[in-house]
């Protein structure tokens, strides 16, 4: 166990120390009572019960005196005291003095009364002195002397002074048991809480890769470390995109803004006439629109995933965006030779953004028009047929929960390895570098469908490529 | 046409109100939300272009102000912000249209005019002519020297948003918004080749084109190429 920076006091300030201190405290309570109790009707019994016994001696020393002299009482008395044992007699005549008896008096409250109680007294004739506690029974005889009966009753108070320190001994155990189990458990949280402060710490510090340890047994502590975990991967997801976009604002905005501070000097250093002139100012142009394009693709896309589009959600019906967006792009289609059609619908409305949607289905349809062209359309391939190449195709369905928007083409494709990348920010893939585009296509479609709680997914359409929006109803 | 602009940059404005005077327009400046207020108040303008960033009252407090008022100069609102929902505060609270900066003159110069209801020739009419072509908005027919011609449903917004404004330069991206109601640029022209497919039904039999491609802005729809 690792220990830490101040390690007794935090201990014990901690939340399972105090519950523990606490449980135990009751418990003592409880049980002191209980013992107490039980202890007293222990005590109260005995008592009881030597006075029974008591009671039944005095009847037969009387019964066997009682038609005998006074003198024979005297004499079994004086007879029974020499025995050097717990039984204790004291025996008065009537004007009140001593005449038999092992004991050398009686306290005047117990010689006053009638019922038996208890009372100290002095051993006199045994090896033990000192004072010793003996219960005795009082009987007023008919002469008008007194006689006790007394039994020694040491034994039995050793008896209870043991249950005593038992239950003391227990109730220490208990405590220190208790006190000690907190100890140990709020010692062992702490070390958790620890070395989960620890790793955010070196989190904090900048290492987003770092991660809550997580012991695998699934308490309380893993599963707050699993979410902090989870969170934090969001967290990492977030800033490598960000880090991605600078790094890649820097490459892509720096390449176009360098293009056209070229083109504005060239053409300040070789224009002869106005119309060169005219002609260079009009590529600068060009070239700012082309950058100020990329940019608002940026922005639009780091908005979307700032999230915060719900005030603009309205319920769209997605048969309508579709054919919407197909009739839009029918035309183009035709223009580069492939048909675009929407095979499939179904009646299904999505709280959503119209124009964000609309945009990403048409992003869909331009990379399909774009890179769907088959290039090698005419080369069969031997043995199978040849499907009909230079098809775009949208279908709208309904698929377990979720409404689907699927733009299918029979191009080259892409490959399963190059699909999650070519979501990504910027990513162009080798064959269409040459084909103008910002590279944010897909990027802002994936961002838009992350906004409605959907996904983007490339699918292999073999052959061709099968971008699916999908949406939880 | 009369325009007040109201833009707290003075690179910009100057730039501006050149340019309009130089397509013919009269504009007319104020560098704070609160001149240009005042300014727009005392009315006598076709169009207002108000930035929505200002100094002291910013643009949308203008707009709502002159509405309540019962001001109904068109606004157009030329704004930093683009995000998704800005575009509909600033119709919201009056303005007729929207721009997002930076944008190229021609688009605003077209979208000025387009506001200007003193130049709209075609807002209320009936039936569109435009030399020989002509539209009817209640029976949906268009015919070309007497001769009907068949156009899809959105071939006919498409001509009828053009003739609407026959004369005026209409750009791409204000077609793509008021015939197709999208609200971003489609990284494929395609407004062009839906211009072409159109003008196909309405120029290619005929000696004269009525459908003309306005360099680095749009189209327009007239009678000669002058």
């Amino acid at each position: 166990m690792k220990v830490t920076g101040s390690p007794s006091r935090a201990t014990f300030a901690t939340t399972v120390f105090g519950l523990s201190a606490l449980a135990v405290a009751s418990f003592l309570v409880v049980t002191a009572a209980l013992f107490a109790l039980a202890i007293w009707q222990v005590n109260r019994v005995f008592v009881a019960d030597i006075l029974d016994a008591l009671s039944a001696e005095a009847e037969a020393l009387l019964a066997s005196s009682d038609y005998g002299e006074p003198d024979a009482l005297r004499e079994a008395i004086k007879r029974l005291s020499k025995k050097s044992d717990t039984r204790l007699y004291y025996l008065s005549d009537p004007s009140g003095s001593k005449s038999a008896g092992n004991l050398a008096s009686i306290p005047p409250k117990l010689a006053a009364g009638t019922s038996g109680g208890l009372f100290k007294y002095r051993y006199q004739n045994g090896p033990v002195s000192g004072e010793r506690t003996a219960a005795g029974l009082p009987v007023h005889l008919k002469n008008g002397g007194l006689l006790v009966v007394a039994r020694d009753i040491e034994v039995q108070r050793a008896l209870i002074w043991w249950m005593r320190l038992l239950a003391f001994a227990a109730f220490a155990v208990i405590a220190l048991g208790g006190l000690g189990l907190g100890f140990l458990a709020s010692r062992s949280v702490l070390s958790r809480v620890d070395r989960l402060t620890s790793a955010t710490r070196t989190i904090m510090d900048g290492d987003l890769s770092g991660r809550l340890p997580v012991q695998g047994s699934g308490d309380e502590f893993d599963r707050l470390s699993q979410s902090v975990n989870e969170m934090l991967t969001r967290i990492e997801h977030l800033m490598h995109g960000l880090k991605e976009v600078s790094d890649n604002i820097a490459h892509d905005l720096k390449t176009p803004l360098n293009r056209l501070r070229q083109r504005a000097e060239s053409t300040l250093r070789t224009a002869k006439t106005q119309k060169d002139l005219a002609a260079g100012l009009g590529q600068t142009i060009e070239a700012a629109d082309e950058i100020i394009k990329t940019f608002n693709a940026l922005l639009l896309i780091a908005r979307l995933e700032a999230g915060a589009i719900e005030k603009t959600k309205s319920p769209v019906p997605l048969a309508r965006v579709l054919s919407d967006a197909a009739e839009l792009y029918e035309p183009v289609a035709e223009e580069a030779g492939l048909s675009l059609s929407v095979a499939e619908t179904a009646d299904v409305t999505l709280r959503a953004n119209r124009q964000l949607i609309g945009q990403a289905v048409i992003n869909l349809i331009d990379n399909a028009i774009k890179y769907g062209r088959n290039t090698s359309a005419n080369s069969t391939k031997s043995g199978l047929e040849t499907p009909k190449s230079g098809e775009v195709t949208i279908r709208l369905q309904r698929r377990e929960g979720c409404a689907e928007i699927t733009v299918a083409d029979d191009g080259p494709g892409i490959s399963s390895a190059d699909r999650v990348r070519a979501m990504e920010r910027f990513v162009r893939l080798d064959k269409s570098r040459s084909l103008p585009g910002t590279g944010l296509g897909l990027s802002l479609v994936a961002a838009v469908a992350r906004l409605h709680g959907g996904e983007l997914r490339l699918e292999d359409n073999h052959p061709g490529l099968k971008a699916v929006l999908s949406f939880p109803l | 046409m009369r325009v007040l602009l109201v833009e707290d940059d003075t690179e910009t404005a100057s730039f501006l109100t050149k340019a309009l005077k130089e397509s013919g327009h009269n504009a007319e400046w104020a560098a704070d939300g609160a001149t240009g207020l005042e300014l727009a108040r005392e009315g006598a303008f076709d169009v207002l272009l108000i930035d929505r960033m200002l100094p002291e009252l910013d643009g949308l407090s203008i707009i709502h102000t002159l509405r309540k008022e019962g001001n109904q100069t068109p606004v157009l609102v030329l704004s930093a912000l683009g995000e998704v929902d800005d575009r509909v505060k600033g119709l919201k609270a009056g303005g007729d249209d929207y721009l997002t900066k930076p944008y190229a003159y021609a688009e605003l110069l077209a979208r000025v005019e387009a506001l200007s209801r003193r130049t709209i020739p075609g807002e209320q009419a009936t039936r569109l002519v435009v030399g020989d072509l002509v539209l009817d908005r209640l029976s949906h027919a268009v015919t070309r020297a007497g001769e009907p011609i068949t156009l899809q449903p959105r071939e006919y917004r498409l001509l009828e948003y053009l003739m609407k404004h026959a004369g005026q330069v209409v750009t791409r991206t204000m077609l793509l918004e008021n015939v197709w109601d999208y609200h971003f640029d489609p990284q494929t022209n395609v407004i062009d080749v839906h211009v072409s497919r159109l003008r196909s039904k309405i120029d290619k039999s005929f000696d004269k084109p009525l459908i003309h491609t306005v360099r680095g802005a749009g189209y327009v729809v007239r009678e000669s190429d002058g």
